[in-house]
């Protein structure tokens, strides 16, 4: 498990609260008006006692039809008003913590997309997954309920309050001397169940990772024929965790019945002193059945604090996780005033580059080569050589520590990023689709791409054939990761992809999966047509594409090695012929055979 | 609902627990009942102008009544609570059990995310109802029949006047949460789209910054955050009305007894002490209605988790033991023969697999080559049966493998899987892992053998340093050696090595290869390279190309040949020469 995801923390967080606070400040009024409610839907409970105190002492006692018929229907009215504002109250509040929830969800989303690939590297996709869906998602029932419910509760306490101490002050004093006991013991539940509670989670850790880590290697426990002894330590560890859970349970068992008990001494202080009074002639029946209905109200918010507690708990650690991600600025910067970048030719240089991914371990060193607009160039080497860090590179998806990297004489750290993009479109090896349509997935839902350059985008690189053989043509469902379609189909919609944006300068990372005969040839076709009146970087797997590369890049353990062409490199005998019989010498085999 | 009759056996695990915490809800309740009656006594004395020490007596007996309620729901809990999380434990305990027995197959077919929420999840679902929803439903049950026969005894009309609303709660409580339920499906599925959604886009972030698509993936996520938005107000709508109603409805009752038990009482037919029991009879039934809806859902739920739980139970245990296991076999010499053997994953799959005869006599080494997904993994897998061949027969000591025991035969194979998997505790256990009685000098020899312990002695804490995530993590090169050191601890008749040196470097795979050699003197062997260098001294060297044996022979033999193996052999030497170039 993660050291992020074990956090439990506490259940109020004064920092985390104030932060959290922010998102609430655009929604102020509702908020206002919703605490204004709250407080009128608190004194519609404690009215009720007060009036069935009239109902008894009034007119039951003096055998008034027609003034306890007036009560009843007073009651009616405070019922159907009561039960009106809470409705609306929760329909609002709900409604505020839908949009909290929604502004930060789509804050998180942001964030991230604008974040470093340096960040992609380091961390779990699920992971950050996990933070715009599950972690905000627990904030919602804080934002939600919980923080009007708070007020909703301290405000019905005060109306009893007022309620009892307008009817009796001296039977007030007598009934809520029981509440120091009452807080004591709740803030003593409180502090145990947050203890066993810890507990809990450690064992619960402990029996999940035991499983998930004996699941992945159950061929290992199955072939060393240790089932019995492995499930003797399960046994162990489940027993442990159910120990934890068992002795949580004690605190449970103990608290809510003594909550109970508590209510009834309350209620026994009730009759004693309010009884006492009675016979004394100093105080109604009716009081004391008010007092004992305040009683009751009175437990339940107290009762319910535990839940309110876990609500907390669960809220904070989410926002501790959230803004933790929130405050990670793993930025590629642009500069803060670029230099323009409009209609370039696609000239590419790289000047005395040197880049790591990690301080100091250098994957590319002291590169030096030109490529000239309209050229295309071939990057070849064996894995690990460095290729694929080039092309990373001169989409600034990381910075390099030393030297230059210029298109068409700029330097690419000086211009803006967006602007940089647009004038490269990249085809990598593992090929992305969307869920959406065909369509969809070429135009990435530019509104700048008429549906005209899609069509002519597919028709090019000879994607049209299959996509109009579909039911529904462009508009064919994607599904996740385009699982309803081959490899090659994969392809030529990435390739269509990066014709529609008509990119200046063209990077392609060769996909080395086989495919057919037929495909192949479609490919390589389109290829072809891929590269023409462009700039380009291939990093090639096919023999085609390195026999009509203008010039050949051959990479070597981070450093390049040998520049020319095919025919050239050939002639040297040095590391290119090595690598042209290793990677494409058969398929020049297969091609004449 | 059937599936949660499977749980019947638990139950009677824990009969004397189960039977006793319903005896203490009786209890509790016939307690927690009586105490309206103390108020209405205490009242109607007060009315008649009582002295104070009847008074006394009554808010003491309050107390009392509380305090024996209180302890009986404190034993509720000790006893029905406590054995939900033995029945938890129990059943955890037997789905662990299944579990390590399935084969192979089943793994590969279930990701280890599915096989942990079921463990995970519906096992906690299943608790849920064994817990909470039985004492919940006992409670409500009793306490209604109490409070009811009680308050009909004291004033039947009154009674039925005051429970008419309550069949209203139950109809619109059963009406909302099926509409609830429907909209809250919805609700789901749009998250599970953001999901998704907030995956491909992260998976995908490369293809979305190169083409400046941030901005339209951050309206495409707003676009459907804000349809989870109106869906979930579309539900808050009738969810609202949940709390209102029930209090509109209970709220009837009350004011009911107020107004009619109110006349009542001018007209003498009620005292007021009964007035105001009936009220607080009716606080008591409140909670018990509002369980109900909460109650069904748990039971709901843990049915349905029942249900996926025994799916796996049913699962059926492919490779065991059966009728005509030879138990009599209990040793193993090490002659292996493959017998027109063929395999495929899924029954209208591709054969991986076809037609392959190989015979290795003990003490011989096999090695087989060929280029990733021709079916060398498949091969091997076979005689452990982590499957079952689908064609032809497998035979050790010219018997099928089938009949053997399957412990016996597991045990005399030492074998090093293509993945490395090492658990999370000390080298030392990880190294012993299959050894029945373990001992320093097996580690010391194996290890030695394995090339292992020059790197151990270099480790602070030796063999008993921590692997994973909570103690250090080792180069692949290492996890390999210690692959390898487990399956020779064994002492096994038979030695698998499925890719095992990849990540080893030549020098260090030339020293391990050579004091292997001493060790497998006695025993067969099976070795699976990618590199000629590994395989080039093994005793014959099969060369497998799309599931069917395409060459074999001797490395000299396989080189005159100039097929395949030749071809490989080749490259091998080209990317040698290009990784000692500076």
């Amino acid at each position: 498990m993660n050291k992020e995801d074990e956090i439990i923390g506490k259940a109020y967080d004064s920092q985390l609260m104030k932060r959290l606070m922010s998102y609430v400040k655009p929604y102020k009024k509702y908020v206002i008006s919703a605490i204004l409610f709250a407080i009128v839907v608190a004194a519609l409970g404690p009215v009720r006692p007060y009036l069935t105190k009239i109902a008894i002492d009034e007119y039951i006692a003096n055998s008034d039809y027609d003034g306890l018929l007036f009560i009843s229907m007073l009651l009616v009215a405070s019922l159907i008003f009561q039960a009106v504002i809470q409705y609306v109250l929760t329909y609002f509040t709900q409604l505020m913590g839908q949009k909290i929830i929604y502004d930060l969800r789509v804050k998180i989303f942001s964030h991230v997309q604008k974040l470093a690939l340096k960040y992609f590297d380091k961390t779990p996709i699920g992971r950050i997954v996990t933070r715009v869906t599950n972690d905000v998602e627990s904030l919602n029932e804080m934002f939600s309920s919980g923080i009007v419910m708070v007020f909703s509760d301290i405000f019905q306490i005060i109306w009893i309050f007022i309620f009892m101490f307008t009817m009796s002050w001296d039977l007030s004093l007598v009934t809520l001397s029981v509440l120091p006991v009452l807080f004591y013991g709740t803030f003593l539940f409180r502090r145990k169940v947050r203890e066993s509670y810890r507990d809990v989670r450690k064992h619960l850790a402990r029996l999940n990772s035991y499983m998930q880590e004996h699941i992945t290697g159950i061929n290992v426990l199955q072939l060393f024929t240790k089932e019995n002894e492995e499930l003797k330590k399960f046994g162990k560890i489940n027993e442990d965790h159910k120990k934890a859970n068992t002795s949580a349970v004690f605190y449970y068992a103990i608290f809510f019945p003594s909550v109970e008990f508590l209510s009834s001494i309350a209620i026994a202080l009730i009759i004693w002193y309010g009884g006492g009074s009675v016979i004394e002639g100093t105080m109604t029946i009716g009081v004391l059945f008010a007092f004992v209905q305040y009683t009751e109200m009175f437990f339940r918010p107290v009762r319910d604090l535990s839940e309110k507690y876990n609500i907390m708990q669960t809220a904070m650690a989410s926002s501790e996780r959230i803004f933790n991600l929130l405050d990670n600025e793993t930025f590629i910067k642009n500069p803060n005033e670029p230099n323009e970048f409009k209609n370039i030719e696609g000239k590419i240089e790289f000047n005395d580059v040197s880049f790591a991914y990690n301080d100091d371990e250098y994957v590319l060193k002291n590169l030096n080569f030109e490529i000239k607009p309209g050229e295309s160039a071939a990057l070849v080497g064996a894995t690990g050589a460095g290729k694929t860090s080039i092309i990373n590179l001169l989409t600034r998806f990381y910075d390099i520590q030393k030297g230059k990297i210029l298109i068409d004489g700029r330097d690419i750290s000086r211009v803006d990023k967006a602007e940089l993009r647009e004038h490269i479109s990249i085809v990598l090896q593992d090929i992305q689709l969307f869920s959406g349509t065909i369509k969809s997935n070429i135009d990435l839902n530019s509104e700048d791409i008429p549906f005209e350059r899609v069509k002519e985008a597919a028709e090019i690189v000879g994607a049209n054939k299959f996509i109009e053989k579909l039911p529904k043509q462009y508009d064919e469902e994607v599904k996740e990761k385009g699982s309803t379609l081959s490899v090659g189909q994969k392809q030529l919609i990435s390739f269509a992809r990066a014709l529609a944006y008509n990119p200046q300068i063209l990077i392609l990372d060769e996909a080395t999966s086989s495919v057919d005969t037929e495909t192949e040839q479609l490919i390589q076709h389109a290829i072809e047509k891929l590269l023409v009146g462009r700039t380009s970087i291939v990093i090639a797997h096919r023999l085609s594409t390195i026999q009509n590369a203008d010039k050949i890049i051959v990479m070597h353990k981070g450093e390049i090695r040998e520049i020319g062409t095919h025919q050239e490199l050939l002639a040297k005998r040095g590391i290119y012929y090595k690598l042209y019989q290793l990677q494409y010498k058969d398929q020049e085999i297969t091609k004449t055979a | 609902m059937g599936s949660l009759s499977s749980l019947n056996r638990y139950f009677a695990r824990y009969k004397g627990k189960l039977l006793l915490g319903i005896l203490f809800i009786l209890f509790s309740n016939m307690a927690t009942v009586y105490v309206p009656l103390l108020l209405r006594d205490g009242i109607d004395a007060l009315r008649s102008n009582t002295d104070y020490e009847t008074i006394i007596r009554y808010a003491i007996m309050i107390v009392a009544a509380s305090a024996i309620g209180g302890v009986f729901r404190f034993s509720i809990r000790e006893t029905i609570i406590v054995m939900s999380w033995q029945i938890e434990y129990d059943l955890r305990h037997d789905f662990w059990a299944h579990i390590q027995r399935l084969s192979a197959r089943f793994f590969s077919n279930n990701s280890t995310g599915n096989i942990m929420a079921h463990a995970t999840n519906d096992i906690k679902a299943v608790r849920s109802f064994v817990g909470p929803a039985v004492m919940y439903s006992i409670d409500t049950v009793t306490r209604f029949a109490m409070v009811i026969i009680i308050i009909t005894s004291i004033n039947t009309p009154l009674t039925i006047y005051a429970l008419l609303p309550l069949p209203l709660l139950s109809f619109f409580v059963y009406k909302l949460s099926k509409k609830i339920h429907k909209r809250f499906t919805k609700i789901q599925e749009k998250f599970s789209d953001i999901t998704t959604k907030a995956q491909e886009s992260f998976s995908g972030i490369r293809v979305i910054k190169s083409y400046v698509r941030e901005e339209s993936e951050i309206d495409l996520f707003k676009k459907m955050s804000s349809e989870y938005l109106n869906l979930n107000m579309h539900k808050v709508k009738i969810q609202a009305l949940f709390m209102p109603i029930l209090f509109l409805i209970t709220g009837t009752s009350i004011i009911i007894i107020i107004w009619i038990g109110g006349s009542m009482v001018i007209n003498n037919v009620l005292t007021l002490g009964e007035l105001i029991a009936f009220a607080a009879y009716l606080g008591l039934l409140i909670w018990p209605v509002i369980a109900i809806g909460w109650v069904l859902n748990l039971i709901q739920q843990g049915s349905a988790s029942m249900k996926r739980i025994k799916r796996i139970w049913d699962e059926y245990v492919e490779i065991d033991d059966h009728r005509k296991t030879k138990f009599s076999i209990n040793d193993i010499k090490g002659d292996i023969s493959f017998r027109n053997v063929s395999f495929k994953y899924k029954d209208d799959g591709e054969e991986v697999l076809k037609n392959i005869n190989i015979d290795i006599p003990r003490g011989k080494t096999l090695a087989v080559i060929g280029h990733t997904g021709v079916g060398k993994s498949s091969l091997v897998n076979l005689v452990p049966r982590l499957y079952d061949v689908t064609g032809g027969e497998i035979l050790i000591d010219g018997n099928n493998i089938k009949d053997f025991p399957l412990r016996v035969l597991r045990k005399n194979i030492g074998m090093v899987p293509q993945e490395t998997f090492l658990f999370s505790d000390t080298l030392k256990n990880n190294i012993l892992f299959g050894v029945d009685k373990p001992g320093d000098e097996i580690i010391e020899r194996v290890s030695k053998i394995s090339q292992l312990h020059k790197d151990v002695e270099n480790f602070s804490k030796g063999y008993e340093t921590i692997l994973g995530e909570r103690g250090i993590t080792l180069s692949g090169g290492q996890k390999q050696r210690t692959c390898l050191a487990r399956a020779l601890a064994i002492d096994p008749k038979i030695l698998i090595l499925d890719d095992s040196f990849s990540a080893v470097d030549t020098h260090t795979e030339e020293d391990i290869l050579l004091s292997l050699k001493e060790f497998m003197k006695e025993r067969t062997s099976l070795i699976i390279s990618h590199r000629i260098s590994t395989v080039k001294d093994a005793d014959k060297i099969i060369v497998l190309d799309k599931g069917s044996i395409a060459e074999e022979g001797t490395h000299d033999e396989l080189i005159a040949k100039d097929g395949i193996y030749a071809e490989l052999h080749y490259k091998q030497l080209l990317e040698e020469e290009l990784k000692e170039l500076n």
